[in-house]
């Protein structure tokens, strides 16, 4: 470079320092030149990075996302959650009132926004039961603390009127803003939008906290889940036994002022001649399920923003008061199932590397024109559909199939003692190893086609047998090849889902199907994303090693 | 590789019995390929061969299957589902994935073993995992169950096959050519229109043509990201070959191997030609 540019007589400054044409130094120059370069390159690769990180990445750490979230317990069962937290889950007994009351508070709300299910359906992973339990409970909590309500309305019949919740608990701005809606409502009808969302007055809700913070939410959950207003329904039966807590809880009403007032003192004074009533007990008349402790044990312990929960399940562990253990032995599945994975794959590995390992060297070492007529043999199967040599094998393989035919033909097995070749670990093995071969042929045939077969016959005319040179001096040359193929395809096999779905019937599927399993049929979507983040983790271990070995710029098709 | 002439008998047998185990591995590798072939002109609805197909008689032999496969409504939505997915897809593949492999194969490249590998990975990333992946991310994003959300999967998965082919390619390229032509007043496009892209085509056509089967092929994330409106040709076949095994399976699979026959001939021709430019022997 320096020698081009003086060669033409480039010009150089006073202090020595060379300068390109527009008169800046020229390592200045040539240091913007590559930067511009750097960034011309980096532009051409920009527009493909953003799309795989977004149709790719994205989607694999969503799924690590949620093999930890949580958030569905939290969310839904907020007051319960701080509830439990006072709890002493090793004392053995029940969880006190508050607790139960909290539940049967966040369950009301739960069902309203027709969430019940789901938080059931989640903790159910956890502990078999709670599915059912929540979905009962849900249905016959409008009836609990009905004689709260009684006792209140018969007090004064202004408690059952929504309007005297409404002017009772709402903020005055949101009352001023919801009467504002309603007359625009009145003139315009639906155009008018939808109703202010209800905010409770801080005063009162300092006062009453837990009347203030149910009614609230009761407010909030008609408005957005059933479009209807406050101040048209009356609230749940649970929210007269929030107001009786309030009240029996010692409220200090004498400086109160705000609307109803005297209604509130009233109430006060009334309270303690109420009917008692026990929401634990309500409840566990609906079902003794609650009385167990040991479900609320596993309420607490899955209460987090986040759980280790679904990766202890995906490895037959659970959480227990005492710590972690593992699952009952005849509920343990994950582990022999990735145990199975492990040995089948490598199994197939070893099956592909004896088959390919002779064809390859047969390719290798035929004159160019033989090897490429065999060589579309081996590139045949490899863009064939996958589906394709499924379906192949699925005949072939069947009782009635043509294998079966031909042994009993031949004479080699009798028509009623037919082989079972299919919807076993037999026909994972025998399907997965044809439609891998391939890919152990092609990286052992690239690097044996490399190896100079001079270095067999220098071997030879030194004194060594066959096989002591193609075990001392071939064998070696050729690991890399061995390296690359079985690497490549221990990665594509353990994550097979396809084949071993269609011929493995249950004895010979793999991790994967029951990665599928849990995402389509028992919806249990952070168990799957739990068992693919492991299964992931371990294929990312082998493409580094692989990256090692081979350089994946070295990859080669066809 | 041919047997010199003094050759003990030991030599002789192991020369040719090793010739005899390759036959048969070969043999093994192909026959269920073609074993499909002539099963699929079955009469009668049977997996195997009737004693009838075996006399060679005429009658034995139908195109019932084949007239199956073209006269019902499933077998033709999905056969156009899978020919109106996998062309889109592939054009993104190749369209990003070429830029993105001169990018690469710039020396100047920061992070470029970072940035491949993370390319590579949708190749490498068990299909199953970038499945549930895709169908936890795109109902959030609201791409689940519709045709752009399986096109944009099955793109982002032929990418790594069409990095890996162009950047081979270009690890041929003599860049002075891109020089000159700079130097006699061409611009970028031009440049790469006119010099770059014709040397190499053969590369961004093979890189295309893997792309293409691997969508055309792809059935697992298919299934998850896609809706019943997005039924391939594929998800057909798996559903036929879990559900209710029907002897046209076989009918499409034979389509589906000319379609690899095709596929094979035009990449091999291309690697030929390739090599040829780049003023390699063909070997």
């Amino acid at each position: 470079m320096s020698d081009t540019t003086t060669g033409q007589g480039g010009p150089v400054s006073a202090g020595g320092v060379m300068l390109a044409a527009d008169g800046r130094p020229l390592k200045q120059s040539l240091a913007r030149a590559q930067r511009r370069q750097r960034l011309r390159a980096f532009l051409l690769v920009a527009p493909l990075l953003a799309f795989v990180l977004i149709a790719f990445v994205a989607p694999i750490a969503d799924m690590l996302f949620r093999s930890v979230e949580n958030e569905i317990v939290p969310e839904t069962l907020p007051r319960t959650v701080a509830e439990l937290r006072r709890w002493d889950e090793r004392s053995g007994s029940l969880p006190p009132q508050e607790v139960f009351v909290a539940m049967a508070r966040d369950l009301q709300l739960a069902e309203t926004r027709k969430l019940h299910t789901r938080v059931g359906q989640r903790l159910n992973y956890e502990y078999t039961g709670v599915s059912s339990l929540f979905r009962k409970t849900g249905r016959r909590l409008s009836r609990m603390g009905r004689e709260l309500k009684q006792a209140f309305v018969g007090l004064d019949p202004a408690w059952g009127e929504p309007a005297t919740w409404v002017e009772l608990i709402g903020a005055p701005d949101w009352r001023e803003a919801q009467a504002a809606w309603a007359a625009r409502r009145a003139r315009a009808g639906a155009d008018a939008g939808p109703e202010p969302l209800f905010r409770a007055d801080p005063a009162i809700a300092a006062l009453l906290p837990q009347t203030a913070d149910f009614y609230a939410a009761f407010a909030r959950a008609i408005q957005t889940e059933d479009g209807d207003s406050p101040t048209e329904e009356a609230p749940w039966p649970l929210v007269y036994d929030a107001l009786y807590r309030d009240l029996s809880g010692g409220a200090d009403l004498s400086r109160h002022t705000g609307p109803h007032a005297d209604l509130l003192r009233a109430a006060a004074a009334a309270v303690p001649g109420f009917p008692p009533v026990s929401i634990r007990d309500e409840m566990l008349k609906v079902d003794d399920g609650w009385g167990d402790v040991a479900m609320w044990q596993t309420i607490k312990a899955y209460s987090g923003r986040f759980t280790n929960g679904y990766f202890l399940a995906a490895l037959d562990m659970k959480k227990t008061p005492d710590g972690i253990a593992m699952v009952e032995e005849n509920r343990r599945i994950y582990l022999m199932l990735f145990w199975r994975t492990l040995l089948l794959s490598v199994g197939i590995t070893l099956a592909t590397l004896v088959l390919g390992y002779p064809v390859a060297w047969l390719l290798a070492n035929l004159p160019a024109r033989h090897a490429n007529l065999l060589l579309i043999l081996v590139l045949l199967p490899f863009w064939t559909s996958l589906l394709v040599r499924t379906s192949a094998w699925k005949v072939l393989l069947q009782q009635q199939g043509v294998i079966n035919d031909l042994l009993v033909w031949i004479g080699l097995i009798s028509d009623d003692a037919r082989l079972v070749m299919i919807n076993n670990q037999t026909g994972t093995i025998i399907a997965m190893t044809h439609i891998l071969l391939p890919f152990m042929v092609l990286p052992l045939y690239s690097v044996m086609k490399t190896i100079p077969p001079s270095y067999l016959r220098a071997a030879k005319s030194l004194g060594a047998t066959n096989w002591t040179a193609f075990w001392r001096v071939y064998f070696p040359l050729s690991v890399p090849g061995i390296g690359a193929g079985a690497i490549l395809v221990f990665i594509l096999s353990i994550g097979y889902y396809i084949t071993p779905e269609l011929v493995g019937g249950t004895s010979g599927i793999f991790i994967s199907n029951r990665i599928a399993y849990h995402i389509s049929i028992s919806l249990n979507w952070g168990l799957a994303a739990a068992l693919g983040s492991i299964l992931l983790f371990a294929v990312l271990i082998l493409y580094w090693t692989y990256d090692r070995i081979v350089g994946i710029d070295n990859v080669k098709l066809g | 590789m041919s047997l010199p002439a003094y050759a003990t008998p030991l030599q002789r047998i192991w020369h040719y019995g090793f010739r005899v185990i390759c036959g048969l591995i070969f043999f093994f590798l192909i026959a269920p390929i073609i074993v499909i072939i002539p099963l699929s002109f079955n009469a009668e609805d049977f997996f195997t061969f009737t004693p009838g197909m075996l006399a060679l008689d005429p009658d034995a032999y139908s195109l019932k299957h084949y007239r199956d496969f073209f006269g019902n409504p499933d077998w033709q939505q999905a056969l156009r589902n899978s020919i109106t997915i996998a062309p889109v897809a592939t054009l993104l593949s190749v369209g990003f994935g070429t830029l993105a492999a001169i990018g690469l194969s710039d020396s100047n490249m920061p992070f470029r073993r970072t940035i491949m590998a993370v390319l590579i990975s949708p190749m490498i990333v068990p299909l199953i995992i970038s499945a549930a992946g895709m169908y936890f991310f795109y109902s959030r994003i609201g791409l689940q169950g519709t045709y752009w959300g399986v096109v944009l999967a099955h793109a982002a998965l032929g990418i790594p096959f069409v990095i890996i082919t162009v950047t081979a390619t270009l690890v041929g390229f003599d860049r002075s050519l891109t020089r000159a032509a700079a130097s006699l007043g061409a611009g970028p496009i031009t440049t790469f229109f006119r010099v770059q892209m014709p040397l190499i085509l053969p590369g961004v056509i093979s890189g295309a043509l893997f792309a293409f089967i691997t969508s055309f092929d792809e059935v697992v994330v298919v299934l998850f990201v896609g809706s019943a409106g997005q039924k391939t040709l594929p998800w057909q076949m798996f559903i036929g070959l879990r559900e209710q095994i029907s002897p046209t399976i076989l009918a499409v699979a034979t389509v589906l191997v000319c379609v690899a026959i095709a596929l094979l001939v035009v990449v091999e021709l291309l690697r030929r030609r390739s090599e040829r430019l780049r003023g390699m022997s063909p070997s």
